[in-house]
C-alpha cells in the first residue's frame, strides 16, 4: 500500500529537484545577461535573466522601503522599553485605515488627501498607542511575559474594531501621482539601449523608496544628533541609570510607544496607494518587522535597514530563479539559518 | 508526590465522568479541548517549565497530523500504525528544530521557530499534489476504527481524547518531579546557575524541545484522528500562537494550567459569540484583564495564593 | 426524537417552577400542538471573522433576504424559518464546532452557507457523525469528488470544476489557444490549473506556464516576468484581501502592448470596478456566477432578487455605492435556501427525525427551471454527486462595466460523475 503512494509522489519530487538544479545552472550562468534557461515546461521565459533581475531588485527595495520604516519601530519599542509588541502590526493597519477614511474625506485632487493622511494617520496611532501604554503596558511594568499577553489581547481589540468600523473588505486609496515608466536596459549582443518587454516601475513606487529613504535619514539624525534621541539612548542603554538622572522614564516610554506605532501607522500611510487598508493586513508586516529587528540587530538603524533589503528582495531574487512558493520557502529557511549561525544578528548587540 | 498524583488521578476520573455525563455538546467540545490541551501540555514543557518561548509549535502539531494523515490517505494505513507515524515525524523534526534552533536564545529563538514553522507550513502548500494545501482533506468515518472501536462514536472518541490527555498529563507530571524536570525549571530560572552546578544545559534543552513536540505532534496525530481533517491551517501562525495563549492563561509551568487555559479559552469565545459578533473583542478584552489582574494565569494565581504545593 | 423530549423535559420543569407539577400537564399538551407550528431553525455557518468576511457579510444579506421571502410566502409546510447564524471565523476548527453546536445546542434541522473549502472539509466529517444535513454554498470541487458523505451537498451554487471547464471552448475560440494561468498556490488555484489546463488542451489549446503565487502574497509585479512572451491570453484567479493590488500590479506591468486577460471575478469580487489603477482592465473578461451590473437583457427574476436583497443595478448595496456585492457567488445562499424548502416540502420534513427523507427527497430533484427563487439561471442537480450544474457567464468589461457577452450551456459545466452518495448508508 505504501509503496502504492511513491509513483505519485515522484513527480513532485523531481519537480523540486530540477527547480533546484535550474537554479544551480542559472547561478553558474548568470554573468550573461541575456541568458535563455529552459524551464520545466521548455518554453521560453518571458524576460531576460537581466531585466528580470532589475525588476526583482526595484519590487524588493519597495517592500524593503517600509519594511525598514516598520521594523524601525518595532525596535525601537523592543529596544527602548523591552517590549515585544505583538500590537505593531495593528497600529500598521490602523494607519492605513485611518488614511482610507481621510483619503475619503477630503475631496479634491487626491494628493489632498494622501498628504492629510501623512500627517493624521501617524498621529491617530500614536495616540491609540500612547493610551494603551497607559493602561496596560505601565500598569504591568513592562514585564515582559505580561506584555506579550497584553499585547495581544490590544492586537484583537484593534482588529475587532477595524471589522466593527471599517468592514471587511480591502479599500484602496488613491496614489498623489502614478506614472508607469518604462526602463530601458542595455543589450551587450547589440551594443545599444532598448527596452525590454514588462521592465518597468511606477513613479509612486519610487517616491516611496525616496521617502522612506528621507524619513530613514532624519529619524537617524534625531536619535543621534538631538536632546530626545539622548534620552532615548540613554533610557536604552540603562534605566536605572536614567531614572537617577532625573530622566521621566515613564512619559520616555509612552513617547518611544508612540513614536514606534507612529512609524508603523507612516509605513501604512505610504503602502496603502499601492496595496489596499484591509483589517487583517497587520500579520505579515509584524512578522517580517519581528525577523528585520532580530537579523538587524537591536538598536541599529543601519542593521534594521540592511536587514530590510535583506528580507524585502530575498523572496523576489530566489523567485527569478525558482517557483514562487519555493522561493518563498528557502527565503525563510536561508534567514533563520542566518540566525542560527549568528544569533546576535548582524549588527549591533545579541538580542535578549 | 502521593499528593500529586491524587490530585491528578482525581482530575481524570472527573474527566472520565464528565465524558459520560456532560449533554452532548459540551461532551463534543470537551473532546476536542481535550486533544488540543495535550498541545498545551506538550507547550508547557518548554515555555512553562524551560522558559523557551517557541512561536513555531505549529509545525510539530502539524507534523503529528500529517505524519497520521498521509499515510492513511495515501498509504491506506491502520491508525495505530499511522499514530506512530505521527509521533515519529514530529519526534524527527523537533530534533533538528532542537540541534538548530537552540543555538539561539530569547527572542531570536522566538523568530527562528516561527520561521521554521512558516517553511513548514509553506512546504505543506507547496506539495498541494498530496496535502491538497490549505483545503485539506478528510479521513473517511470507515477509516477510524481501531480494534473494533469506533472512534467517531462521541462516548468512544471522547474517551480516546481523555486518554491521550492523561498519558500527556502524567508524563509531565513524572517529568517535573524527576530531576530533569528540576534542571528545566533551574534553567528557567538562571540558565548560568544551573550550568555552574555542572548539569548539561544543551541536552536538557533538547530533551524539552523533543518532547514538547512530540506531545504537540501526538496532539495533532490525535486531532487528525479523532476529528477526521488534516488541513494546512493547523500549521499557520496562530495555531503556533494559540497553546501560547491556552498556556499563559491557565499557568505557565502547573501541570493542569494548560487544561484551563484551553477549557476556559473556548468557552470564553463560544459563549461570548453567541452574544454578539465582537466577541474577538471580548476576548482582546479579557486578555489585557488577566494581564493586569492575574498575571501568573488562572492556576498560577490559585498555586500563589492558596497552594503553593501545586506542580 | 430526541429534541422533542429534550424541549418537553424543559417545558415541564419551566411548568414545575411556574406553578406546581399539576400545572405541567396543560403545557405540555400546548406545546405538542405548537409543535407543528415550531420554526424550521436553520443554522448559518457565516464568515463574519476571518479571511472570508466581506463574502460572510453579503451571504447574511442574501440570506436574510431569502428568509423574509420564504417566510413572507407562509413559511416552509406552513413553518417560519428561524436562521441561527453562528461566526466560523473561516476557520476549519470552529468551523466543525460550529456544526457540532447547531446539531446538538440549538437543535437545528440544517446548516448552511459556507463558502471557504478549507472551512467545508474542516466541518463535513462532524456532519456527517452528527448526521446533520450540511448545505454548502462554496463552489469547491469537495462535494463531487466523493470525498465528503452523504450529509453534506451544494445544490445552490456550481462547482469550481464545471465553471472552470466551461471557460476553456470560449477562450481558445474568441481569446487565443496559447495561455498562461496565473493562480494562488494552494487547492483553490490548483483546481483551476488541473482543470482548465485538461480542457483547454481539449479545445487544441495549451498552457505555456503555470505561476502559483504564494497564499498571503502582498506584492506581485515580481511574478509576472514568468509570462512567457508568445503568450495570447493571461488566464488569472485570485482570492483574498490583496486582489485588488494583483488586478492593479497586472495593468502596471503589461502597459499598452497586453495579451488578452480572462480572469476569473473572485480576482475582483467585492471591489469596485472604478476602483484607481483599474482603468486598463477594458477590453478584458471575466468568467461571472451571475452578472454584477444589470444587463440589457436582465430578467425580471435577476429584478426582483436584487431589490430583495437590496443590491443595485451596478452589484453595490442601494444604501451605499461604495460597497460592491459578491455577486457572483451570493445567489447560491439565496436558491440553496428554496432548495431546502422544496426538498422539506417534498418529503413533508415534521423534524430532524425527517432528515434523512430529506436528502433523499433532494437527491431526487433534477431540472430547477429559472425562476424567482432560481433567479441565476436554469440548473441541472445531480443527486448522485450532491452537486447541482448550471449556466455561467463570460462578460467584457465596457467602460468601466461588465457586460455580458457569452453564456455557456448546462453540457459545457458537466463532467462524468466521480462519486455516488445514494449508495452511502445514512
Amino acid at each position: 500500500m505504501v509503496v502504492g503512494a511513491v509513483p505519485r509522489l515522484l513527480p513532485g519530487v523531481v519537480g523540486f529537484a530540477e527547480e533546484i538544479c535550474i537554479t544551480l545552472q542559472a547561478w553558474s550562468f548568470g554573468a550573461a545577461t541575456r541568458l535563455r534557461f529552459q524551464t520545466l515546461t521548455g518554453n521560453d521565459p518571458g524576460m531576460e535573466f537581466g531585466p528580470h533581475l532589475l525588476l526583482a531588485v526595484l519590487e524588493g527595495a519597495v517592500g524593503a522601503a517600509v519594511l525598514a520604516l516598520t521594523a524601525l519601530g518595532l525596535s525601537l519599542v523592543f529596544g527602548v522599553m523591552r517590549v515585544v509588541n505583538v500590537a505593531h502590526g495593528e497600529f500598521y493597519m490602523l494607519g492605513a485605515v485611518v488614511a482610507w477614511f481621510v483619503a475619503s474625506v477630503i475631496a479634491g485632487h487626491p494628493a489632498l488627501g494622501f498628504v492629510a493622511a501623512l500627517v493624521i494617520a501617524p498621529l491617530a496611532a500614536a495616540v491609540v498607542a500612547m493610551v494603551a501604554d497607559r493602561l496596560v503596558l505601565k500598569p504591568v511594568a513592562y514585564d515582559p511575559e505580561a506584555t506579550i499577553v497584553g499585547t495581544i489581547g490590544i492586537l484583537y481589540i484593534l482588529q475587532q474594531a477595524a471589522l466593527m468600523w471599517f468592514g471587511p473588505e480591502a479599500r484602496p486609496v488613491e496614489p498623489p501621482f502614478n506614472h508607469r515608466i518604462a526602463l530601458p536596459w542595455y543589450d551587450w549582443a547589440a551594443g545599444e539601449w532598448f527596452y525590454p518587454w514588462g521592465l518597468s516601475t511606477t513613479s509612486y513606487k519610487l517616491f516611496v523608496i525616496a521617502a522612506a529613504v528621507v524619513i530613514l535619514l532624519a529619524f537617524w539624525a534625531v536619535l543621534t544628533r538631538s536632546r530626545i534621541g539622548l534620552i532615548m539612548r540613554a533610557t536604552q542603554l540603562d534605566r536605572e541609570t536614567a531614572l537617577a538622572f532625573g530622566i521621566p522614564v515613564g512619559r520616555v516610554y509612552s513617547l518611544v510607544f508612540g513614536l514606534g506605532a507612529g512609524l508603523a501607522a507612516l509605513a501604512a500611510v505610504l503602502i496603502v496607494p499601492i496595496q489596499q487598508a484591509h483589517y487583517l493586513m497587520g500579520g505579515d508586516p509584524l512578522l517580517l518587522s519581528f525577523i528585520v529587528v532580530i537579523i538587524g540587530g537591536l538598536g541599529s538603524v543601519r542593521g534594521t535597514v540592511v536587514a530590510a533589503l535583506l528580507i524585502g528582495m530575498s523572496d523576489g531574487i530566489i523567485s527569478v530563479f525558482l517557483s514562487p512558493t519555493l522561493s518563498k520557502i528557502l527565503a525563510t529557511l536561508l534567514v533563520a539559518l542566518v540566525l542560527v549561525f549568528r544569533p546576535q544578528g548582524l549588527f549591533g548587540t545579541r538580542a535578549a | 508526590m502521593i499528593r500529586d498524583l491524587g490530585l491528578h488521578l482525581a482530575l481524570i476520573a472527573v474527566l472520565f465522568v464528565l465524558g459520560l455525563t456532560l449533554p452532548d455538546y459540551h461532551q463534543g467540545n470537551m473532546a476536542r479541548i481535550l486533544v488540543l490541551a495535550t498541545y498545551a501540555v506538550g507547550y508547557n514543557v518548554l515555555f512553562g517549565y524551560t522558559g523557551l518561548l517557541s512561536l513555531g509549535h505549529a509545525m510539530f502539531f502539524a507534523a503529528g497530523m500529517y505524519g497520521l494523515g498521509l499515510v492513511m490517505q495515501h498509504g491506506g494505513w491502520s491508525p495505530v500504525p499511522a499514530f506512530i507515524a505521527g509521533l515519529v515525524s514530529a519526534a524527527l523534526l523537533s530534533v533538528i528544530v532542537a540541534v538548530l534552533a537552540l543555538r539561539t536564545v530569547g527572542v531570536a529563538f522566538m523568530i527562528v521557530t516561527l520561521m521554521f514553522s512558516q517553511s513548514a507550513f509553506l512546504t505543506i502548500l507547496y506539495f498541494g499534489t498530496w496535502t491538497r494545501g490549505d483545503e485539506g482533506f478528510v479521513i473517511p468515518q470507515a477509516a477510524r476504527q481501531v480494534a473494533g472501536l469506533d472512534l467517531t462514536d462521541p462516548v468512544t472518541r471522547y474517551m480516546a481524547a481523555l486518554a491521550l490527555f492523561s498519558v500527556a498529563l502524567l508524563l509531565v507530571l513524572w517529568l517535573v518531579r524527576r530531576q530533569e524536570g528540576a534542571v528545566l525549571i533551574g534553567i528557567r530560572e538562571n540558565e548560568e546557575r544551573t550550568r555552574m552546578l555542572g548539569y548539561n544545559v544543551l541536552s536538557h534543552k533538547i530533551l524539552a524541545v523533543v518532547m514538547s513536540g512530540t506531545l504537540s505532534g501526538a496532539a495533532g496525530a490525535g486531532y487528525a484522528l479523532l476529528f477526521g481533517y488534516v488541513g494546512a491551517t493547523f500549521a499557520s501562525v496562530q495555531y503556533s500562537i494559540f497553546p501560547l495563549l491556552w498556556v499563559l492563561l491557565g499557568g505557565a509551568g502547573t501541570t493542569i494550567g494548560p487544561l484551563v487555559g484551553a477549557v476556559f479559552m473556548f468557552y470564553l469565545i463560544d459563549y461570548s459569540s453567541g452574544l454578539t459578533n465582537a466577541y474577538m473583542l471580548i476576548a482582546g478584552v479579557v486578555l489585557v484583564l488577566l494581564t493586569l489582574f492575574a498575571r501568573a494565569g488562572i492556576m498560577g494565581e490559585v498555586r500563589k495564593r492558596w497552594a503553593p504545593w501545586l506542580p | 426524537m430526541t429534541q422533542s423530549f429534550k424541549t418537553n423535559r424543559r417545558t415541564l420543569i419551566k411548568g414545575a417552577a411556574a406553578g406546581g407539577v399539576l400545572a405541567a400537564a396543560p403545557l405540555v399538551s400546548r406545546f405538542a400542538q405548537a409543535q407543528s407550528s415550531a420554526p424550521i431553525r436553520i443554522g448559518f455557518q457565516q464568515h463574519v471573522t476571518g479571511i472570508g468576511a466581506a463574502y460572510g457579510r453579503w451571504y447574511g444579506r442574501t440570506t436574510d433576504a431569502a428568509v423574509k421571502k420564504i417566510n413572507d410566502e407562509g413559511g416552509i409546510n406552513g413553518r417560519m424559518i428561524e436562521i441561527i447564524a453562528e461566526d466560523d471565523g473561516t476557520d476549519p476548527k470552529r468551523g466543525a464546532e460550529v456544526v457540532g453546536k447547531f446539531a446538538s445546542q440549538h437543535d437545528c434541522d440544517v446548516a448552511f452557507g459556507t463558502l471557504f473549502s478549507h472551512v467545508v472539509y474542516g466541518s463535513a466529517p462532524a456532519a456527517g457523525e452528527l448526521k446533520l444535513p450540511y448545505f454548502v454554498v462554496s463552489e469547491g470541487h469537495h462535494v463531487a469528488s466523493g470525498a465528503l458523505n452523504r450529509y453534506t451537498m451544494q445544490p445552490g451554487i456550481t462547482d469550481v470544476k464545471s465553471q472552470v471547464q466551461a471557460m476553456a471552448p470560449y477562450v481558445a475560440e474568441n481569446l487565443g489557444k496559447k495561455v498562461t494561468m496565473i493562480f494562488p498556490d494552494f487547492a483553490f488555484g490548483h483546481d483551476h490549473r488541473d482543470y482548465f489546463t485538461a480542457a483547454i488542451e481539449a479545445q487544441g489549446g495549451e498552457v505555456l506556464e503555470h505561476i502559483a503565487i504564494p497564499p498571503t502574497e502582498t506584492s506581485f509585479t515580481k511574478y509576472f516576468p514568468k509570462i512567457p512572451r508568445e503568450t495570447e491570453v493571461v488566464y488569472h484567479v485570485m482570492v483574498g484581501p490583496a486582489v485588488l493590488t494583483f488586478v492593479k500590479e497586472m495593468g502596471e506591468f503589461f502597459g499598452p502592448s497586453k495579451p488578452a486577460i480572462f480572469g476569473f471575478i473572485d480576482s475582483l469580487e467585492a471591489v469596485d470596478m472604478t476602483s484607481p489603477g483599474l482603468e486598463f482592465l477594458d477590453g478584458t473578461y471575466f468568467w461571472e456566477g451571475m452578472p454584477r451590473y444589470a444587463q440589457a437583457d436582465q430578467t425580471e427574476y435577476d429584478k426582483a432578487f436584487r431589490a430583495a436583497v437590496g443590491v443595485d443595478d451596478n452589484g453595490a448595496s442601494v444604501s451605499d455605492p461604495r460597497d460592491v456585492s459578491t455577486y457572483a457567488h451570493m445567489f447560491g445562499c439565496w436558491e440553496t435556501l428554496h432548495i431546502i424548502k422544496a426538498g422539506m416540502e417534498a418529503s413533508d420534513y415534521a423534524g430532524p427525525q425527517d432528515r434523512a427523507k430529506l436528502i433523499e427527497a433532494i437527491e431526487a430533484m433534477t431540472e430547477l427551471a429559472e425562476s424567482f427563487e432560481h433567479p441565476q439561471g436554469p440548473k441541472l442537480f445531480n443527486g448522485k454527486t450532491h452537486q447541482v450544474f448550471g449556466v455561467q457567464y463570460i462578460s467584457k468589461v465596457e467602460n468601466g462595466k461588465l457586460v455580458k457577452v457569452h453564456t455557456t450551456s448546462i453540457e459545457d459545466t458537466q463532467y462524468p460523475d466521480e462519486a455516488d452518495y445514494t449508495t452511502m448508508a445514512f
